[in-house]
């Protein structure tokens, strides 16, 4: 039988295998650190979900377009009460347009149509625009808040913070 | 004459047409597949592609960037549709002569090594292909936009031209069924065509007669429902996605009657005259009961009248030969065969009855997210 050469116990063979490890589980840990904080960027150009739309004296009756294109939301506003409106179509979530001629909403994908309080009635979109929170702030101003949605087919447009009373 | 292709280019008439035409060259397929057919419609597309382009409106529409790769692909879908109709009406009439068709005589039969004959061909075809492809982007600017917008879309916002057939469907349906189901059927019944379809007929060569029914309802779902709502969607489809004819000017302002109600609002409000019950099973039971009916009445039909090659469709499709496709596909593959076809057959089904009784939704409950 053939002598065997030992370059290598017992005892160091597992040191050795820790430190493989070790390093194997720190550089993965690592690149797994980096892809989550890639999840997180320095600066995110998205619109706060929350914001104060001003007074309600601002608003004329009608659909006002001031804060839709930073913020995403129509206000509505008649017969004194004051509502903000999502502008993501709820059939597939196209943004629609506010066509002042015809007044009506309109989504340019899919030809649904809405009504100026919001409720659809043509086109494939399945129920009315969803509506923000609404609410004055102790200056008396709107302050309107996306996180919080109020749907008409659940009957939530009668919930007190689907609208604010002007 | 303008006036009047834009009149009946609108989908309300040209998909009927398309469907006429359709099962006219059908009918017809012997002619359809003839030379003089090719020549009469070449010539005949080009004269009129020749004088419609005279047009402002139609010219702008057609040399879009985006639509021109739409104008290659009916070119070629074109091309490549009567050339397979062609060899396979070709082997039918060999075939009813007594010979054997044209890919299994002797010195068609014969093999040929890959290099040089296919290695050659695929050489000249990535050369001219990417010469092609060089060319194209000297030529055309690409369609690019604006940086991307939350909250703002274009007016009409067009998916890619591969998807406008699918976008044209969501026209319809509600997105979980035009926008998951039926796409996902589609996938999955694309693959499952070589499982259901066991008949070795036509394999490895070109027939129409001896396959009627697979390729009428497989041309049926390709070029009506999926080519055809492409090229409405590229070419009709303006803004607010509303319908504009090949002659007509993209006015955002167009008036469009375009309002329509859910069948349990016809029922109650309109012909019962009373407000929609509470309950939504009750709400909706009459698209419920119509949806159940129309698949588990039609297949009953389908099984008794035409695919057991009795009724006079039947006799067609396999020329009054005995059987049926229930005896020869097996249970489990015959109904699904079945189920895919009536799944098809709801996109033009839902498409007429949203064009002639302003019909929206079927069954309509959107506190689960289920409309049909």
């Amino acid at each position: 039988m053939a002598t065997t050469r030992q370059t290598i116990n017992r005892r160091e063979f597992f040191s050795y295998l820790s430190v493989g490890w070790i390093t194997f589980a720190a550089a993965t840990g690592g690149m797994l650190s980096l892809i989550f904080r890639f999840l997180y960027p320095n600066v995110v150009f998205e619109p706060a979900m929350d914001f104060i739309a001003g007074r309600p004296d601002d608003f004329n009756d009608g659909v006002d377009e001031r804060w839709k294109d930073v913020f995403g939301v129509w206000i509505y506003r008649n017969e004194g009460k004051l509502v903000a409106l999502s502008n993501i179509c709820t059939h597939l979530g196209c943004v629609p347009t506010w066509l002042p001629a015809e007044r009506k909403y309109k989504c340019p994908c899919h030809g649904s149509g809405y009504y100026a309080n919001g409720i659809n009635f043509e086109g494939p979109a399945p129920r009315p625009l969803e509506r923000y929170k609404v609410g004055l702030d102790a200056q008396g101003r709107i302050v309107v808040d996306k996180t919080k949605i109020y749907r008409y087919e659940k009957g939530e447009w009668t919930h007190p913070d689907a609208y604010i009373n002007v | 004459m303008k006036e009047l292709i834009n009149i009946i280019a609108d989908p309300i008439y040209s998909f009927s047409i398309v469907i006429a035409l359709f099962l006219l060259s059908i009918k017809y397929i012997k002619f359809v597949g003839s030379k003089k057919f090719f020549w009469i419609a070449l010539g005949g597309s080009a004269i009129f592609t020749v004088w419609a382009a005279q047009d402002k409106n139609f010219w702008a529409i057609i040399t879009w960037p985006d639509n021109i790769p739409i104008s290659i692909l009916l070119i070629s879908m074109g091309w490549l549709t009567w050339y397979a109709i062609y060899k396979g009406v070709n082997n039918d009439a060999r075939t009813e002569k007594g010979e054997p068709p044209l890919e299994g005589t002797p010195e068609n039969r014969e093999k040929v090594w890959a290099w040089p004959n296919l290695v050659y061909t695929e050489m000249f075809t990535i050369i001219i292909g990417t010469a092609f492809l060089v060319v194209w982007s000297i030529l055309f600017k690409a369609p690019l936009e604006e940086p991307a917008n939350p909250t703002w879309a274009p007016n009409p916002a067009k998916a890619p031209w591969y998807f406008l057939g699918l976008q044209e469907m969501l026209v319809y349906f509600d997105p979980w069924m035009a926008g998951v189901l039926l796409p996902g059927l589609i996938i999955v019944g694309l693959i499952a065509i070589p499982y259901i379809d066991m008949n070795p007929k036509g394999n490895g060569y070109y027939t129409f007669s001896e396959r009627k029914f697979a390729i009428s309802s497989f041309m049926f779902g390709w070029l009506v429902l999926w080519i055809f709502l492409i090229i409405i969607g590229t070419f009709l489809r303006g803004p607010n996605w509303s319908y504009y004819g090949p002659f007509e000017y993209w006015d955002a302002h167009k008036v469009v009657a375009a309002n329509n109600i859910n069948l349990s609002e016809i029922l109650w409000i309109k012909w019962l005259g009373m407000p929609l019950p509470k309950n939504i099973l009750l709400r909706e039971f009459l698209g419920l009961a119509l949806t159940l009916i129309y698949f588990a009445v039609a297949p009953y039909y389908l099984t008794k009248k035409v695919f057991n090659f009795k009724g006079k469709l039947g006799k067609w499709i396999n020329g009054g030969q005995l059987g049926g496709y229930l005896k020869s596909m097996g249970y489990i593959r015959y109904s699904i065969m079945v189920m895919l076809m009536l799944t098809m057959m709801t996109m033009p089904i839902k498409m007429y009855l949203r064009w002639f009784i302003n019909l929206k939704y079927l069954v309509f409950m959107p506190e689960f997210e289920f409309n049909i």
